[in-house]
């Protein structure tokens, strides 16, 4: 059996969304080097609405594929809907992650609401 | 193409041991144990192998024992020396901060037994100065154990030295040789080696057979009570073809073994020289000290376990120290003992070359790796965080 599913495989290979957003309205950063992993990501919000999404990621397979399917799926939803965003859904819509690798999911939902949390503290009215 | 680049990991059975070992399984089916013809045919075939294998490094045939392999054999020779230790009041133990787990994790549990172990640096060079094991050697010292050649990095140390400053001080000296044996000359005799531990598998040899070189006089414990099999000090009915093959694969590799380093010392230094041409790389472990197939780096602002998936996409099967490679959240123990901090231990790629590597395929690996590792960077926030000089570059 190999290590990782298909999906998180064809992530891995072909992250979607990878990048930087110069203007972003929006930045997360979580985890350290130390670790050995860390994710960043990068919001353009317009009308409540993440208009685009990128990312930059340090670190495994799992971890890249992660933060591409964290993109995926937050792209061109309402702020109230990426707030509900899980790790589990996440780890669900890769086919699953390995039990050792679950982690990976919780950093990207982490980004997520780390970026939030940066655009909530520029905008406290939209909360 | 497809490249094995991971040969301190396993290697390919040799043609020799596969045809020892199939021969021995049609026609030596035998116990050893058994008194009829079929039986004593299979123990003088044991016998046979046990001498070619003792040949080799310099032993006699009554030192050695067989086992499942080197952690076995680790497990073995540790917890001898402990236990004549203990009785003769002796509860000292020196060894590295880098050996191999089969030896570190039982000289954990010694630790919880009442032994009190010392492990000395192997510096940024990966290794053990012979000066400073002579200032840690205690009276109440029972063991020295000290890894023959690492395997991640690839480093040799200097066995000789250190057996004769065992020898003088009378205290045993174990060696894990695993990643040694087959590959460098090895004479237990001339180099004041008591103890030795070696697996097939890594020369060419099958897994789960190995064996543990025991010096004439010194006590051995058991660790798997039943039959009076090797000499009552293993039980378990002998692993013949296992066995028989790795005497083929042993002296085959001893029997090639100048031409074999000729070989891969050029070819893994072309390797080295490719891989240093990438920017903030740095070898890890002494260039020259060190095994004639082993290249082991570091790449900031990436992390292992991507680098080995990509590669494997490319055909080229390599390992990684990074700790998404070894299920733990710490990087390999390995580079940390030489001082690699965790952010650039992640970043590991280790290549273990083999005798049929070919110049191409190395030139292949240096333009793959150089383009795998670019390309991981160029979407890592920690390169992006280096190259605008938020953080400064370690390497």
């Amino acid at each position: 059996m190999a290590l990782y599913s298909d999906k998180v495989m064809d992530h891995f290979r072909n992250p979607r969304n990878v990048g930087v957003i110069e203007d972003a309205d929006a930045v997360g950063e979580v985890g350290n080097a130390k670790c050995g992993d860390i994710m960043k990501m990068y919001l353009k919000i317009e009308n409540d609405t993440v208009a685009d999404v990128k990312f930059e990621t340090f670190g495994c397979g799992s971890a890249i594929a992660s933060s591409s399917m964290a993109t995926e799926l937050i792209k061109g939803k309402k702020l109230d809907e990426v707030r509900e965003l899980t790790n589990k859904a996440v780890a669900e819509a890769l086919d699953g992650l390995p039990a050792y690798k679950m982690h990976c999911s919780v950093l990207a939902e982490e980004a997520i609401k780390a970026a939030l949390d940066d655009y909530y503290s520029k905008h406290p009215e939209k909360l | 193409m497809r490249i094995y680049a991971d040969n301190a990991a396993t290697t390919r059975m040799s043609r020799s041991a596969i045809d020892a070992m199939v021969e021995c399984m049609e026609k030596e089916y035998g116990n050893p144990s058994s008194l009829y013809t079929l039986g004593q045919s299979a123990k003088e075939t044991l016998e046979r192998a046990r001498t070619q294998i003792a040949a080799v490094i310099g032993a006699d045939p009554k030192e050695i024992t067989f086992t499942s392999g080197g952690s076995e054999a680790d497990n073995q020779a540790i917890r001898s020396a402990a236990l004549a230790g203990r009785k003769a009041g002796k509860t000292h133990i020196i060894s590295t901060a880098f050996e191999h787990h089969a030896v570190l994790h039982t000289l954990k549990k010694l630790e919880t037994e009442g032994f009190e172990v010392t492990l000395l640096p192997v510096h940024e060079d990966g290794l053990v100065r012979p000066e400073e094991l002579e200032a840690a050697i205690r009276k109440d010292t029972c063991l020295v154990t000290v890894m023959y050649a690492n395997n991640e990095i690839g480093t040799v140390q200097p066995i000789t030295e250190l057996g004769a400053i065992c020898r003088a001080k009378g205290v045993p000296f174990h060696t894990d040789a695993v990643q040694a044996v087959g590959h460098l000359p090895i004479d237990v005799k001339a180099q004041n080696i008591d103890m030795l531990s070696a697996s097939a598998h890594k020369f060419h040899g099958p897994k789960g057979t190995g064996f543990l070189y025991v010096k004439k006089g010194l006590p051995l414990l058991n660790l798997i009570e039943g039959g009076a099999q090797e000499r009552g000090k293993r039980a378990g009915t002998e692993n013949v073809p296992g066995i028989v093959a790795m005497a083929a694969a042993l002296a085959e590799s001893a029997e090639n073994m100048e031409r074999n380093t000729a070989h891969l010392i050029p070819l893994r230094n072309r390797l080295i020289e490719g891989l240093k041409r990438i920017p903030h790389s740095a070898l890890n472990g002494d260039a020259v000290k060190r095994l004639p197939g082993n290249v082991n780096f570091c790449f900031e602002g990436i992390e292992g376990e991507s680098l080995l998936l990509l590669l494997d996409d490319r055909g080229i099967s390599a390992s990684s120290g990074s700790a998404c490679t070894s299920g733990s959240l710490d990087p390999s123990h390995v580079l940390l003992a030489i001082g690699r901090v965790h952010d650039v231990a992640h970043g590991s790629l280790r290549l273990t070359l083999g005798e049929d590597t070919t110049e191409e395929e190395v030139d292949y690996m240096i333009k793959n790796i150089t383009e795998v590792v670019e390309y991981l960077r160029s979407f890592s926030p920690v390169w992006r965080d280096l190259v605008s000089g938020k953080h400064p570059f370690i390497l």
